[in-house]
Order: C-alpha cells, then sequence, then structure tokens
C-alpha cells in the first residue's frame, strides 16, 4: 500500500511542477510573437521567414514546459518512491 | 506497483516480450515501429518507380518531401557537406513524422493486445533515447571523419573557459532532444486519453487536429537540429 506522505507530497510536487513550467515558457512565447508580428508589420514580404524561425523558437521554449511535463508524468505514473 | 486507475487510461504499460529473465523488448513499440518503416519504404518506393521529367500523382508528393528535407540540409550544412548526411537527416525526420502520424491517424484501437496499447512508437522514451544517441554518434562521427584528431579543438573554442560547458553539452545534447520528442508525444496522447475518457464525442477533435500539426512540427524541430549539431562540428 502507498505511504500516504509520499503519496501526498508526490502530487503536490506534480502540480508544482506542471504548474511553475508554465510560466517562463509563456511570457517567452508571448514576447517572441510580439516580434514576430511586429516584424511582419514592417516588412509583409518576409513573411514566410518570420514564421518559420518563430514556430522553430515556439519549439524550443515549449521543450521546457515539457520538461515539467515529464517530471509531473513520472511522479505520478513511475514513481520510484512508491511500493 | 498497484495503482488505483481512475480511468482506464495506463502510462507506461507495455507488452512484454521476455528473452531470458533480465532482457525484455516493448512488444508494441517494435510492432508499430516495424509497420511504420514498411509504410515509409512503400511510400517512398512507389513514389520513386517511373520517375518522369514532369511529375504526377505520387512523384508529386515525394518531390515535395525531398524539397523540404534537402531543405532542412542545405541551410543547415552548407552546399558541400550536405549531401554527406542528407540520408541521416531524411531517415530521422521520416521515421518521427511517420510514427507521430501513425499513431495518432490510424485507428490501433481496433486491435486489442492482451497488455499495453499500440500507439505511435515515439511514446516510447526507448524509441526517441536511440534517436537522440543516433545524432549524438552521428555528430562524433562528423566530427572525427572531417577533422581528424582536430576535433578536440572544438572543446575549447572559443575560449578555455568554455570546456566544462562544452563538455556538458554533450550530454545535455541528446538529452533535450529526447526529452523534447517524448514529452510532447506522450502529452498530446495523454490529453486526447483524457479528453475522450470525459467527453468522447466532438471535443477530442481540435486536440487530436493540434497533436497533428505540434507532431510534425517536432519531426521537423528534431532533423534541424540534429543538422545543426553535424553543422556545428564540421563548421
Amino acid at each position: 500500500m502507498v505511504d500516504s506522505l509520499v503519496a501526498a507530497a508526490s502530487v503536490i510536487g506534480a502540480a508544482l511542477a506542471v504548474g511553475f513550467a508554465g510560466i517562463g515558457p509563456g511570457i517567452g512565447q508571448g514576447t517572441a510573437a510580439g516580434q514576430a508580428v511586429e516584424g511582419i508589420s514592417r516588412q509583409p514580404e518576409a513573411e514566410g521567414k518570420i514564421r518559420g524561425t518563430l514556430l522553430l523558437s515556439f519549439a524550443f521554449m515549449e521543450a521546457l514546459t515539457i520538461y515539467g511535463l515529464v517530471v509531473a508524468l513520472s511522479l505520478l505514473f513511475a514513481n520510484p518512491f512508491v511500493g | 506497483m498497484h495503482t488505483f486507475l481512475l480511468s482506464k487510461i495506463e502510462v507506461g504499460s507495455h507488452l512484454y516480450v521476455n528473452f531470458t529473465e533480465s532482457a525484455h523488448l516493448h512488444g508494441e513499440t517494435i510492432f508499430v515501429s516495424s509497420v511504420v518503416v514498411a509504410l515509409v519504404s512503400l511510400f517512398l518506393v512507389i513514389g520513386t518507380s517511373n520517375l518522369k521529367r514532369v511529375p504526377e500523382g505520387l512523384q508529386n508528393v515525394v518531390e515535395v518531401v525531398y524539397e523540404l528535407i534537402k531543405g532542412i540540409a542545405f541551410t543547415q550544412l552548407g552546399p558541400s557537406y550536405y549531401a554527406q548526411f542528407l540520408p541521416f537527416v531524411a531517415t530521422v525526420f521520416l521515421f518521427i513524422l511517420g510514427s507521430n502520424w501513425a499513431g495518432a491517424l490510424i485507428p490501433w484501437k481496433l486491435i486489442e493486445i492482451p497488455h499495453g496499447e499500440l500507439a505511435a512508437p515515439t511514446n516510447d522514451i526507448n524509441t526517441t533515447a536511440c534517436l537522440a544517441l543516433l545524432t549524438s554518434v552521428t555528430y562524433f562521427g562528423a566530427g572525427f571523419k572531417i577533422k581528424g584528431l582536430g576535433y578536440f579543438g572544438r572543446y575549447i573554442k572559443p575560449s578555455v573557459f568554455l570546456l566544462p560547458i562544452n563538455i556538458i553539452e554533450d550530454f545535455t545534447k541528446p538529452l533535450s532532444l529526447n526529452f523534447r520528442l517524448f514529452g510532447n508525444i506522450v502529452a498530446d496522447e495523454l490529453t486526447v486519453s483524457v479528453l475522450c475518457s470525459l467527453v468522447p464525442i466532438l471535443i477530442p477533435v481540435p486536440i487530436m487536429v493540434l497533436g497533428l500539426f505540434a507532431s510534425s512540427i517536432q519531426a521537423l524541430i528534431f532533423s534541424t537540429l540534429a543538422a545543426a549539431y553535424i553543422a556545428e562540428v564540421i563548421e
């Protein structure tokens, strides 16, 4: 049977991991999108390149949130301290 | 481990194919990977048979895919080196794109297996770890082949103080490639599973479309990064 302290701590840890992991990349992606829109408005014919670079940058920033999600998932489903 | 399943979603249960006591395979990952490899090979073979000067039919699609991959390799590696590494970049791109889309589009739930379920092979961390390690081996090999033993001079450029950072980077590059792909695919599959267990009609569809888009972007990112790491080593 699962120790209740370990279970409670894991749940809180998982929630905090995902919650805090969304803050930084959220701010970063918003800033990047804002600058991209400004770039497009300044030079509409460069839209293809700007969009490509923007999507590439989004994937890098998204990865940081995904790291938090991986920690949360491993705490919930593959917890080394349980059992 | 005793789990209390609230909604019949299990993460990390596989169909174990046991060879000895400790050596086993994840059967469902191997099976779907083989199907993906067969499908991609079939697509390419049929698309490039009977080549015409003015393309038509499947040859059109294959040419678009080739242009895309060649663009990735050309942008990152430059005109003199891209041809050597184009097969590797193309393999990585097509395998990841094929497995992500096969996992999302083909109705695997119709085939019932005794333990675990059939899904995209990239939701198994072993697949993505293998791809990341292959990338690592490739850029090491490229460095040795093209620069010989002068490859080790890369660690002290641009300054000697960056030596520990460069060494750590050798470990974090494959690690980040691995977790980026794995996390994206598992997160997407988990979201769709949870939504389907709550409201099985119509609501999961936008998430599935987003998943298709995001997983194709991940294939692009992985292959672009692989080419960029090789380019960084060749300089």
